[in-house]
């Protein structure tokens, strides 16, 4: 019924679409047979996108490593020996031609920067998305629990909340790092997942509060439904709009935030990608004019954040009887 | 009539309202009609009449995107077009010369400013008053529509004032800048019957000492009789009839407002079936006469005592001190099978609190409620859970008791499987089933959400909730009071029914007298969380023993053809 509302909607579909060929994409990089190689340098350093085309000063920087090669010395004791090593070297792995254009260029080192965002996709979305539904999950059951129940339940938890928020969150973060003692995907997600719940929890237990009162709720109790029923199947659909738009808004911070994680050296491991570390890298970048690393890591976000959002909303209203 | 004497001509008003794209709906068919100068005009229909539609584009206050106005339209104020008038001009003279009350003061007045304030703006926009000036003038404006304290008033913020004394500051703000037409729209409706007729009053009292016009707009046929002198009856954004009032109440010529005026219990008769609109459509012209007999019989059986029911509610009173407020105070009463208790009483009585802490919705301070040989409201939780099915609730507002995220069979197989009754789920769709058409709704209704259905027919799937328990009691909390009266004598007939069919006992909860007296074989009158009195229906309204009741009796419009002098 709200499905077929959904594909109803041109925008949802097309959200829809989108955010999964994202998790396909997450998908397939996982298992390795997408950007499973993203490491090798296949280009030369900062190749710019083929749309471009390979500017003179790349192609001038190519042809100069060769020359810059030193001169053969008719003194070099070695020289012998060394023009031995470089003949096995050449007949055992060719050098590789590096290539001067890749479709969306290449980064400092060389690394194909489609490949290089696919699989730093992979990281971000998995963070984003995991720890925005430990998030508004954690939010919403104590939002529930805390607005239902009311009483000393709500003071335990308000109790709570006051507390993580009065911790700066800098320090909440080193504080729950520091309890994990790992370093990895997981960490993050838990670390910005128990975080990242008083949002959600506040506006949930004010929506339970106001629908705990409505006269349908009594009469789901006057009938006899036990209070978690009241809870979960009759109040949570009503409000399930409250933790979708969370949910989307949660998501978009999370990816952002794995960079500042990152950046302190709790995020993701080195020598793991992610969209975070991709834009930290294009800070310098930029002064020297590459910009495509960071279009490639922005415009994936954007693409992905906006379709997420839209695809939320669209399932906000498809899950809503009243509208049409 | 000449044709000078009218202040506002309405012509051929037709006006429709964009649905989507695609699609419009028309709320008003070309209507016309005039207010004379000096006269109260009262615009009577049930909801989706168009009664509001007319008044807010007399008042350019519909929403401009998606309101169509037929270009043959005319709307005149002292020979003045209004529809082509440009937006400043026209909100010039909306305020100053046309002005509106609402039905609902509390949402109509800002809660932040004093209303002192608020009706000094008003002043001070339109008159040019210095704030001296409009102080005073705000000051003389509370005592005329009768605040008492106006001195000390005049600084309190509207949350500090009852509904009534919220009315009648939106009326001084009304009145603040001398408007020669008045339009007031359902301006009672929310409040208590006591309160409706000091309002009336009052609005009937400025009319005559200003010399100003009324458009009256009510639901409400008995509430005409006591202000207006013409009557327009509306009905899909039709006139239906149009007259003096006497004629049209006393002598209706059009089958709907014949229906309109029978359809209403009233305090002196009480027929076995209330008649319906459909009755008179269908060509019938007076009500059927058979009467039926209420009252307490020596032979009926008790289901549920009652003794003394309290329920108090602790109020935070400044940092740490809590206040008392006794909303049920000592309530008794004796419930027999198959017979129907009545509870009156103005807003804050109690009679809401009596009946949801009858079924352990509030838990009770003190008292007990004797069922079956055991006390409800000591049981446990566990204990209680099997009563739940004997004792059902049907709530007022059938817009808010029914999940909008569940379609009807959802709603109506809930209970049956909480309770297990039935022996498998395609047993229980049956059952719904049949309580669907039992209750008169289609059978297409199963799939469908709540919001696609009418405020009666709503209340006809609450009903049927609390049927698929079969309960023993069903307790109706101002249930028909939102409904038009048409749909009210439909819901109440059905009540009557199926207290016939399945023998169940109800607790009738209603602010309207005349209802009550209809359903009621025994009435009890609460005030301030007390019952004042109790006795036979037909013995209390004959001879009301308390001075309370004596006074809700009198505030009733009494529906008489001619205008009263109030």
């Amino acid at each position: 019924m709200a499905w077929r509302r959904l594909l109803q909607d041109r925008i949802a579909v097309a959200a829809l679409v989108l955010v999964a060929g994202f998790l396909l994409l997450v998908l397939l990089s996982w298992s390795g047979l997408v950007a499973g190689d993203w490491e090798q340098e296949v280009a030369v350093n900062y190749a710019p996108p083929t749309f471009v085309g390979a500017d003179a000063a790349g192609r001038a920087s190519a042809q100069a490593q060769l020359p810059r090669a030193t001169p053969p010395n008719a003194f070099d004791p070695l020289a012998d020996d060394i023009a031995q090593l470089k003949a096995r070297l050449a007949s055992s792995h060719a050098p590789r031609e590096k290539q001067t254009t890749l479709p969306f260029g290449a980064d400092k080192w060389g690394h194909d920067i489609v490949k290089k965002t696919i699989k730093g996709g992979q990281t971000s979305i998995v963070v984003g998305l995991a720890a925005a539904l430990v998030a508004v999950t954690l939010g919403t059951l104590f939002g529930a629990v805390s607005g239902f129940f009311g009483g000393w339940v709500d003071d335990l938890f308000n109790w709570f909340y006051s507390v993580f928020t009065a911790i700066p969150s800098i320090l909440m973060i080193l504080a729950v790092a520091a309890v994990l003692q790992q370093k990895g995907v997981a960490t993050i997600v838990l670390i910005l997942g128990l975080t990242g719940w008083t949002g959600p929890f506040r506006l949930m237990r004010a929506e339970y509060i106001k629908h705990g009162a409505r006269e349908y709720v009594m009469a789901a109790d006057a009938i006899g439904a036990s209070k978690l029923r009241r809870m979960f199947v009759h109040i949570l659909p009503n409000v399930s709009h409250v933790a979708l738009v969370q949910l989307s808004i949660l998501a978009v911070g999370f990816i952002k935030a794995e960079v500042i994680l990152s950046f302190l050296g709790f995020g993701v491991p080195v020598g793991t990608v992610s969209w975070g570390s991709m834009l930290n890298e294009a800070q310098n970048e930029l002064i020297l004019g590459k910009w495509w690393q960071m279009a490639a890591a922005a415009g994936a976000m954007a693409v992905l954040v906006t379709s997420f959002s839209l695809f939320t909303d669209a399932l906000r209203d498809a899950l809503d009887p009243k509208i049409k | 009539m000449q044709r000078a004497d009218m202040l506002l001509q309405v012509r051929k008003l037709r006006i429709a309202f964009r649905v989507d794209k695609t699609s419009t709906f028309e709320a008003l068919s070309g209507i016309s009609f005039d207010v004379p100068a000096g006269a109260t005009v009262a615009l009577v229909g049930e909801s989706g009449s168009g009664k509001s539609v007319s008044s807010l584009a007399v008042m350019g206050l519909l929403p401009a995107q998606t309101t169509i106005i037929d270009p043959a339209s005319s709307i005149r104020f002292e020979g003045r077009e209004l529809l082509g008038l440009p937006a400043p001009s026209r909100r010039a003279l909306c305020g100053k010369e046309i002005a509106m009350i609402f039905q609902e003061p509390m949402s109509s007045l800002n809660p932040v400013f004093t209303v002192g304030f608020q009706i000094g703006e008003v002043l001070r926009r339109h008159m040019g008053m210095n704030r001296r000036a409009a102080r005073s003038r705000t000051l003389a404006l509370l005592e005329e529509v009768g605040i008492p304290d106006a001195a000390v008033k005049i600084d309190a913020y509207p949350g500090q004032m009852s509904g009534g004394q919220q009315q009648r500051v939106m009326i001084a703000m009304a009145i603040a800048c001398e408007p020669k037409l008045l339009i007031a729209d359902e301006p009672t409706t929310a409040l208590d019957v006591t309160i409706q007729k000091q309002i009336l009053q009052l609005i009937a009292r400025l009319q005559r000492q200003r010399g100003m016009a009324v458009l009256f707009i009510t639901h409400d046929l008995a509430l005409v009789s006591e202000i207006a002198e013409r009557v327009i009856v509306m009905r899909h954004g039709e006139v239906r009839e149009e007259g003096a009032a006497s004629q049209v109440l006393g002598a209706p010529r059009d089958a709907y407002t014949r229906a309109l005026l029978q359809c209403r219990p009233t305090l002196d008769t009480r027929l076995l079936r209330l008649p319906v609109i459909d009755d008179y459509l269908a060509g019938a012209s007076a009500p059927p006469l058979e009467q039926q007999v209420r009252g307490a019989r020596a032979g009926d059986t008790p289901l549920l005592v009652v003794d003394k029911l309290s329920k108090i509610f602790w109020l935070r009173d400044g940092l740490m001190r809590k206040r008392a407020f006794e909303a049920v105070k000592d309530v008794s009463f004796t419930l027999a099978r198959g017979t129907t208790l009545g509870v009156v009483g103005e807003s804050g009585s109690g009679k809401t609190t009596m009946g949801l802490t009858l079924l352990r919705l509030h838990r009770a301070t003190g008292g007990s409620a004797w069922f079956e040989g055991r006390d409800l409201l000591a049981l446990s939780e566990r204990d209680y859970q099997p009563y739940k099915r004997r004792i059902g609730i049907i709530f007022q507002n059938p817009y808010a008791s029914l999940n909008p995220r569940f379609t009807v069979g959802q709603i109506l197989l809930e209970p049956m499987r909480i309770h297990r009754i039935g022996a498998n789920d395609s047993e229980r769709v049956a059952m719904a089933r049949a309580l669907l058409a039992r209750v008169g709704l289609p059978e297409a209704a199963f799939h469908r959400y709540p919001h696609e259905f009418s405020g009666g027919q709503r209340q006809r799937i609450a009903i049927a909730r609390c049927l698929t328990m079969k309960p023993d009691i069903l307790v109706c909390d101002e249930s028909v009071s939102a409904l038009d009266v048409s749909v009210q004598a439909q819901v109440l007939n059905l009540l009557q029914d199926l207290q016939d069919e399945y023998g169940m006992s109800y607790i009738f909860i209603s602010h309207d007298l005349s209802v009550v007296k209809y359903i009621s074989d025994q009435v009890m009158v609460m005030q301030a969380g007390r019952v004042v009195e109790t006795a036979d229906s037909d013995t209390l309204y004959r001879n009301p023993q308390h001075p309370y009741t004596r006074s809700l009796l009198a505030a009733i419009p009494k529906g008489g053809y001619g205008r009263e002098n109030v």
